[in-house]
């Protein structure tokens, strides 16, 4: 482990992944070069399909980012022009803050984990994960070396010598990871890694590939449709809808306080009641009078977990009579559907033990004026 | 993952079990046919090629007993007259031209099929037929105009002796070259199509991995669309390759008689020089060296790209 010649000569540090230590000083000498800027980023396929219309992201170093958003809203195009396989129309990229907008993907220091992982099928795992290390003139043996390492880092070591063909979904997933990781890039991009793979090895590989980048503390931007992966595993999470970024956040600012509807549909929302009038002391919506400080806006979010049931019927402020026209029983909550005033609302309570209401029932909502949150269109 | 691998291994190897106890007479109706087309016309010439080649040459050019190596030796040059190279030149130049004509067919081939495949849909197609047309003409015919247009006199071969490559006197054709030119434009189709074939499945993924693994666009190439049009390139190859290898027409209209190619050699032996054994030999030997010929092919396609195989 001593002196890698061949690999210092590649004009920059590496370092070595079977080393802990090494490869936790090394995250903090390239966390600086690892971030990710894009300016006014606008893409044009042709005049009637624009998939980016402008797109300014602020993505520091050593961050799990994520882009979230409905299919066609253009993740995809945003995560291959950083990737440098597609030309901007117009805008800037930065990455380590250096503008490579006009510099093809084989010069950028940034690698992709493909959603269709793109292996080479005429080549064994091995020389897979190797390619990259290949194609920077690595020595053999080095390559070797850091292949070996890489594979025991991914947990993949018994698969090195099959064939592409040989494997499964998420084997396949694990060395699409490992060959972009080898390489020590930038930024890793990773195009909805986990979408094709059943929920019982997605939520493993996602507690997995959240633990990888802890480690290495490299720059991931991550690809999803899916709210609740993205929640789990991003620091901030930018929503995306029809070529726009609707709002950026953490997964605790976007669920609790989405900016607007959109958002909060996204975030798999439904109580959302539009405002018919304001006034200094509160907002009428079709549930009735809710008492409360709120800031301007078109709609009322009452988060489902932030309202109380309790049974009959009770006067009060914010206690809105209701009747249960629908039970699910989730385990650790039970989900009530409500008919509540001229409208619906939803409401879920933790299952402690208390008796649950039946269909029929009569019961009172007690809505907290601290989970509401009013927001635009 | 290895306990769901063996329960896989579990489920798979039931059907397997049960195909073993398949009706053998059921199996045995359905191959007989074919086994025994083959026996007939590929088992049975063949023993037959191989014995006329071992046997000496009678009077009428029919083949005799005793049994002899006469045949190979007169192919190796030994006649009456001491030892020729004639017959070896022939082989040796059937080799070279083949080799250089299915090379040239490739490297025309190869971004004709790429180009048709980025053409919008609706018009390859047509582009493909365009292809293909000019194979529906008479294979005589095609060499009678390429000689016409080879001729000495010929536009094209005053150009060529303008810039010093022949003498005037001498026009392109009858040549080697013109030859080489009658081999290419005449495989052509056959190395497009199926070019086309494997370019039109291309998973332009892989390219695109390639460069975003820090290739260029020389190296994607070779590690990411080469690999993937192999096999389309090896049959063309074969489909280019073995034919051009044995043929008749072409060497003896374009090539003025000098160029004569190992077919041209078998058929003589068959007809106006009557030597039976000689013939037999001859096409003995194309078989030999196509054989070696596709091995060779084999070991280029895996050093290429992996496992994939030339299947016959
Ligand atoms: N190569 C392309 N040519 C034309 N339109 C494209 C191309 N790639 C993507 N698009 C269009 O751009 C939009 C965004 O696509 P994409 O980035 O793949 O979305 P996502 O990954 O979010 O599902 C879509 O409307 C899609 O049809
Ligand atoms: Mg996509």
């Amino acid at each position: 482990m001593a002196a890698m010649p061949n690999v210092e000569a590649r004009g920059q540090a590496t370092f070595d992944c079977a080393s802990e230590a090494a490869m936790a000083a090394e995250t903090k000498a390239s966390r600086a070069t690892s971030t990710v800027r894009l300016i006014g980023l606008t893409k044009t396929f042709s005049p009637n399909i624009v998939a980016l219309k402008g797109v300014d992201l602020d993505i520091p170093g050593g961050e799990f980012f994520t882009l979230l958003g409905p299919s066609g809203c253009g993740k995809t195009t945003l995560l291959r022009m950083i990737a440098g396989l597609e030309h901007a129309t117009g805008g800037e990229i930065e990455i380590g803050g250096r503008a490579v907008t006009h510099i093809p993907a084989h010069k950028r220091n940034v690698n992709t984990v493909f959603q269709s992982y793109a292996l080479f099928p005429h080549l064994s795992v091995r020389d897979n994960i190797g390619f990259g290390l290949r194609m920077c003139g690595v020595k053999k043996p080095d390559i070797q070396k850091r292949v070996i390492e890489t594979a025991k880092f991914i947990k993949i070591s018994e698969l090195l010598d099959r064939k592409i063909d040989q494997l499964s979904g998420g084997q396949k997933q694990r060395i699409a990871l490992a060959r972009a990781l080898i390489n020590e890039p930038d930024v890793l991009l990773l195009d909805e890694p986990l979408s094709a793979l059943d929920a019982g090895l997605r939520g493993e590989l996602q507690i997995e590939l959240l633990r990888i980048q802890r480690r290495l503390g490299m720059t991931f931007i991550f690809v999803t449709h899916d709210q609740q992966e993205a929640m789990v595993m991003s620091d901030r999470i930018a929503v995306l809808s029809d070529g726009h970024i609707q709002q950026v956040g953490g997964p605790k600012q976007l669920y609790e306080r989405p900016d607007n509807l959109f958002v909060a549909h996204f975030m798999g929302h439904s109580n959302l009641f539009p405002i018919q009038k304001h006034d200094a002391n509160g907002v009428y919506t079709e549930l009735g009078r809710i008492v409360g400080r709120f800031e301007s806006g078109t709609h009322m979010l009452i988060r489902p977990e932030t309202v109380t049931l309790t049974p009959g019927q009770s006067e009060g402020d914010n206690h809105l009579s209701a009747s249960v026209v629908e039970r699910i029983y989730r385990g650790s909550v039970a989900e009530y559907r409500l008919n509540c005033g001229a409208t619906e609302l939803v409401a879920k309570c933790n299952n402690c033990g208390q008796d649950m209401f039946e269909v029929g029932d009569t019961v009172t909502v007690v809505v907290e004026t601290d989970g509401l949150v009013t927001l635009n269109e | 993952m290895s306990d769901t691998g063996t329960a896989w291994q579990a489920i798979d190897s039931r059907p397997r079990q049960r195909r073993i106890s398949w009706d053998t007479w059921h199996l045995l109706g359905v191959i007989t046919p074919g086994v025994l087309w083959i026996v007939l016309f590929l088992v049975l010439p063949s023993i037959l090629l191989m014995g006329i080649a071992f046997m000496t040459n009678g009077t009428y050019g029919l083949p005799q007993m005793p049994l002899s190596l006469d045949a190979f030796k007169q192919l190796a040059g030994y006649g009456f007259l001491g030892w020729s190279p004639g017959n070896l030149y022939t082989v040796i130049r059937s080799v070279w031209q083949t080799v250089l004509s299915t090379s040239l067919v490739i490297l025309i081939a190869y971004p004709v099929a790429f180009y048709i495949t980025t053409r919008p849909a609706h018009l390859r197609p047509l582009l493909l037929l365009l292809v293909v047309v000019p194979s529906w003409t008479n294979q005589v015919i095609r060499a009678v105009g390429w000689m016409n247009i080879l001729a000495p006199g010929t536009p094209v071969s005053n150009l060529a002796a303008q810039l010093g490559l022949i003498t005037p006197e001498m026009g392109l054709f009858p040549s080697k070259f013109a030859v080489v030119i009658g081999l290419v434009y005449n495989f052509l189709p056959f190395m497009v199509l199926p070019l086309y074939a494997t370019f039109e499945r291309l998973d332009y993924s892989q390219v695109e991995a390639a460069r975003d693994l820090r290739a260029g666009p020389v190296r994607a190439f070779f590690h990411a669309v080469l690999p993937q049009t192999l096999p389309g390139l090896m049959a063309g190859t074969v489909l280019v390759s073995i034919p051009a290898f044995g043929m008749y027409v072409i060497p003896k209209l374009l090539g003025g008689g000098k160029s004569l190619m190992l077919g041209n050699l078998v058929a003589r032996q068959f007809s106006s020089a009557s030597n039976w054994p000689l013939g037999a030999a001859g096409a003995l030997i194309m078989i030999v060296v196509t054989l070696i010929g596709l091995q060779i092919l084999r070991r280029m396609s895996r050093r290429l790209g992996g496992d994939i195989e030339v299947v016959l």
